[in-house]
């Protein structure tokens, strides 16, 4: 699968291509995000918050202005940016490991405290920055660098069901749903509903992404896209779970 | 340089040890003096002794916390034995003639022990809410850190709003003043 | 809405976690950002309880971790944003701290020292010196306050700011569980009628204009991809930061010159030293004091001068010596004798140090 159009206007044209493995979900999910910043025109409005890991590569990718954080703490930084000045549209970009471990508690409270941001998070199944170890959403049986024998979910759990959990702790108000980069146009209407969400001054606004990462996954290209489209919506479902009246559900 | 007057008072949380401290401090404030009140707090004063630290002088007033006390005021047995370590051969260690089973317990260093009948004037003459009241009588009586009449007001100052309804209030608590220093007058 | 609570000079009686948050509503602070811990909560409250009437804005977060990070956003925004903390909390609130090193983010963080280690009591100590002057992983570069009464923390809280936002170091007030919970006098004023200006701030993030179309975007790393990115970096702010110290170094001294024994205390314990060092004077002894204003950066010039006319030093703190580390660094080479009196977790009073004084001469 090619996926070869033109950058969208929101990107920062000197610093690409960008730093992202060949094959990485990444760079559709920034670019369809690209996409919904055009269409929303807010490049001049959005504060951009990458985490550690891989998302951090794109600390120089849109022409927005950004702060590269800590793993975990790209929650807290962008609520503190927007509690500041609510004028912002903040955006919150981090991956499974940064959302549901290390930055699980600001995950949890800030969608409690239904704070005015919208948090994207990339789920490709394992920590790709540090070389493939085992995260909250790898799946059963998948071999990583710290399940070499396959995730054993008696030991370490099933996959953490992320949007569902969010869904469940917010209130009205809130926009959450689970797209994945194998449908690049729906992952774009679900992004573009939840900073649509912010800017319409409704409640916390989360999306997960099932991405690819064939470097660690190491799979060919078919693979790939096998695993992100057959294997992994066995346990995450694709879909909106939360949709605010103001916004239409998808498909309605 | 003259040094700053050095109190101890402690109790049972309840007895109002903290709130007399801060009157006097509040009073000697007004008065233009310096002073600095400082409680013990933490985990200690959740079912411990209340301990309250009070200083008052003309400069301003050195570290928080002091090792002997010019007067200690102790009003429960178990304060007794926890201000023990702030008696010094200067200090004044007052305590309630109430108390029970404390006879081994009283310092025996001390410049002066005076044993004064508070809890019981209190429960027979006025009542025994304003048992603290009667103590900041005797504190201020004893170490003359300010005037009954600023005590008063700083009393005023504070329950004022409780005075307004009940008018008898005020003067429940103006004579529980002058009965805890006519005590202390007694025996100095 | 009326714009501050204080107009002209008036003499105040209270709490010092009142005093702090009046001083950062004087200094015009925008927004505070805070955990519950002890001795520091009613910095908070007296914060959110003033907070509706003079336009200012509080978020009580999930933990220190958050509380340090919006604080860091709220700085990235532009505003005059601060936090307070202590003991296990400040633990946490290092590693936000160290991304503010790391950008350069003018963030203020008052510190109420606690005893320690691990929750430990939630009274007092100047056990905290270590961890607020030199946290954080790396090497960050930082200005620590160390007040040892109301009216300085009245005023350092107002100067925190100031410190932060012109040369943009994360500064700190450190206070500790006394200063925090004892009532005293001070004078609270309103630092423009005293001329005294509030350094402007300006936003990083969210900033007029589309970026790439009216202005560059603002971007805003603390990763580096190579080792001589990083050292460079690090090599630049030691060199701005040793530029700027010598201003910012603030110390008291007494005595000094003519002194058998010289007393280095810093914050509350400096109140115990210099009540007994009148009272050893007047005894016709010859003893003086230092005391370090900044724990970072110190009045390296003046230590180093002091200790090296000083036949004998006392090092007295609240813990087993946090602060002598620091300034044993910077009197290296001194042959002054060096004498402690440690007290880790728990006050030191004059009569404390007058007697270790007269055990030494």
């Amino acid at each position: 699968m090619s996926v070869q159009v033109a950058m969208p206007k929101s990107w920062r044209v000197d610093t690409k291509p960008h730093k992202f493995c060949p094959g990485c979900g990444h760079g559709l999910v920034l670019k369809a995000m690209g996409e919904a910043i055009d269409e929303l025109g807010i490049q001049g409005k959005v504060v951009y918050g990458c985490d550690i890991g891989c998302s951090l590569l794109s600390w120089d990718l849109f022409n927005v202005d950004t702060i590269q954080t800590h793993h975990g703490r790209t929650t807290p930084v962008i609520t503190g940016v927007k509690r500041a000045n609510p004028q912002v549209i903040g955006i919150a970009y981090m991956g499974d490991g940064g959302g549901y471990a290390i930055g699980s508690q600001h995950l949890v409270n800030a969608a409690a405290r239904n704070e005015r941001i919208t948090v994207i998070l990339v789920n490709n199944t394992q920590y790709g920055m540090t070389g493939g170890q085992m995260a909250p959403t790898t799946m059963p049986g998948q071999k990583t660098e710290t399940s070499p024998y396959g995730r054993d979910p008696e030991k370490t759990g099933y996959p953490t069901q992320g949007p569902e959990m969010v869904a469940a702790i917010t209130r009205e108000g809130a926009y959450v749903a689970r797209a994945t980069v194998a449908k690049p146009k729906q992952m774009k209407d679900f992004i573009k509903k939840a900073l649509e969400n912010q800017i319409s001054g409704g409640g916390f606004s989360f999306v997960e992404v099932l991405s690819t990462c064939p470097t660690n996954w190491r799979t060919n290209a078919e693979d790939t896209w096998n695993f992100v489209e057959k294997e992994m919506p066995k346990y995450f479902k694709v879909g909106e779970i939360k949709v605010p009246e103001t916004l239409h559900k998808e498909g309605k | 340089m003259a040094k700053a007057v050095k109190i101890v008072l402690a109790g049972e949380g309840g007895q109002g040890v903290q709130s007399v401290a801060e009157i006097i401090a509040e009073a000697a404030n007004e008065e233009g003096r310096e002073a600095l009140y400082i409680p013990n707090f933490g985990v200690e004063q959740r079912g411990g002794v209340s301990v309250a630290f009070l200083q008052i002088g003309d400069q301003a007033v050195g570290s928080p916390k002091f090792n002997t006390a010019d007067i200690v005021i102790a009003l429960s047995e178990r304060a007794v034995r926890r201000t023990s370590q702030y008696v010094g051969p200067d200090t004044v260690f007052v305590y309630d003639s109430g108390l029970q089973g404390i006879e081994d317990d009283i310092p025996k260093n001390a410049r002066k022990v005076l044993a004064i009948p508070a809890l019981q004037v209190a429960s027979d003459e006025l009542t025994p809410r304003v048992f603290n009241i009667i103590i900041m009588g005797a504190v201020v009586k004893a170490t003359d850190v300010v005037t009954e009449d600023r005590a008063k007001d700083a009393i005023e100052k504070k329950l004022g709003y409780k005075f307004e309804k009940n008018p008898k209030l005020r003067d429940l608590n103006y004579k529980a003043i002058d009965r805890g220093a006519e005590l202390v007058a007694a025996l100095l | 809405m009326p714009e501050k609570p204080i107009k002209g000079e008036k003499r105040y009686f209270m709490t010092g976690n009142e005093v702090v948050a009046y001083a950062a509503v004087m200094a015009n602070a925008e927004i505070m950002y805070g955990y519950p811990i002890t001795p520091q909560n009613e910095i908070m409250h007296y914060w959110t309880r003033m907070a509706p009437k003079y336009g200012k804005e509080f978020l009580q977060t999930e933990d220190e971790l958050s509380a340090g990070f919006t604080t860091v956003g709220g700085v990235l925004a532009g505003r005059r944003a601060f936090t307070a903390t202590a003991g296990p909390g400040n633990t946490l609130m290092q590693e936000p701290i160290s991304m503010a090193e790391a950008m350069r983010l003018p963030i203020v963080v008052v510190v109420q020292q606690r005893g320690g280690p691990s929750t430990a009591t939630v009274i007092y100590s100047q056990q905290e010196v270590t961890l607020t002057t030199l946290g954080g992983n790396g090497e960050g570069f930082r200005v620590v306050y160390s007040t040892a009464n109301h009216q300085e923390l009245f005023d350092y809280t107002i100067k925190a700011f100031n410190t932060a936002w012109k040369y943009r170091f994360p500064t700190f007030v450190l206070g500790d569980g006394y200063q925090a919970k004892m009532r005293e006098s001070l004078t609270m004023y309103d630092p423009e009628e005293r001329g005294l200006k509030m350094v402007p701030t300006e936003a990083y993030v969210g900033k007029p204009g589309v970026p790439g179309i009216d202005r560059p975007p603002g971007q805003y790393r603390n990763t580096y991809n190579v080792e001589e990115e990083i050292h460079e970096v690090v090599q630049q702010y030691t060199k701005e930061f040793n530029a700027i110290a010598p201003e910012v170094a603030e110390y008291e001294s007494f005595g000094t010159e003519d002194a058998d024994l010289v007393i280095v205390s810093h914050g509350v314990v400096y109140r115990a030293v210099k009540e007994a060092v009148s009272e050893l004077r007047e005894a016709g002894m010859k003893v003086g004091y230092f005391r370090p204003i900044t724990l970072r950066p110190l009045a390296e010039k003046e230590l180093k001068e002091m200790a090296g006319r000083a036949k004998a030093l006392l090092m007295a703190e609240s813990s087993v010596g946090q602060m002598t580390r620091l300034v044993k660094e910077v009197i290296y080479g001194a042959t002054a004798d060096i004498h402690t009196l440690y007290k880790p977790g728990m006050g030191i009073s004059a009569e404390d140090v007058a007697a270790r004084v007269r055990s030494i001469l």
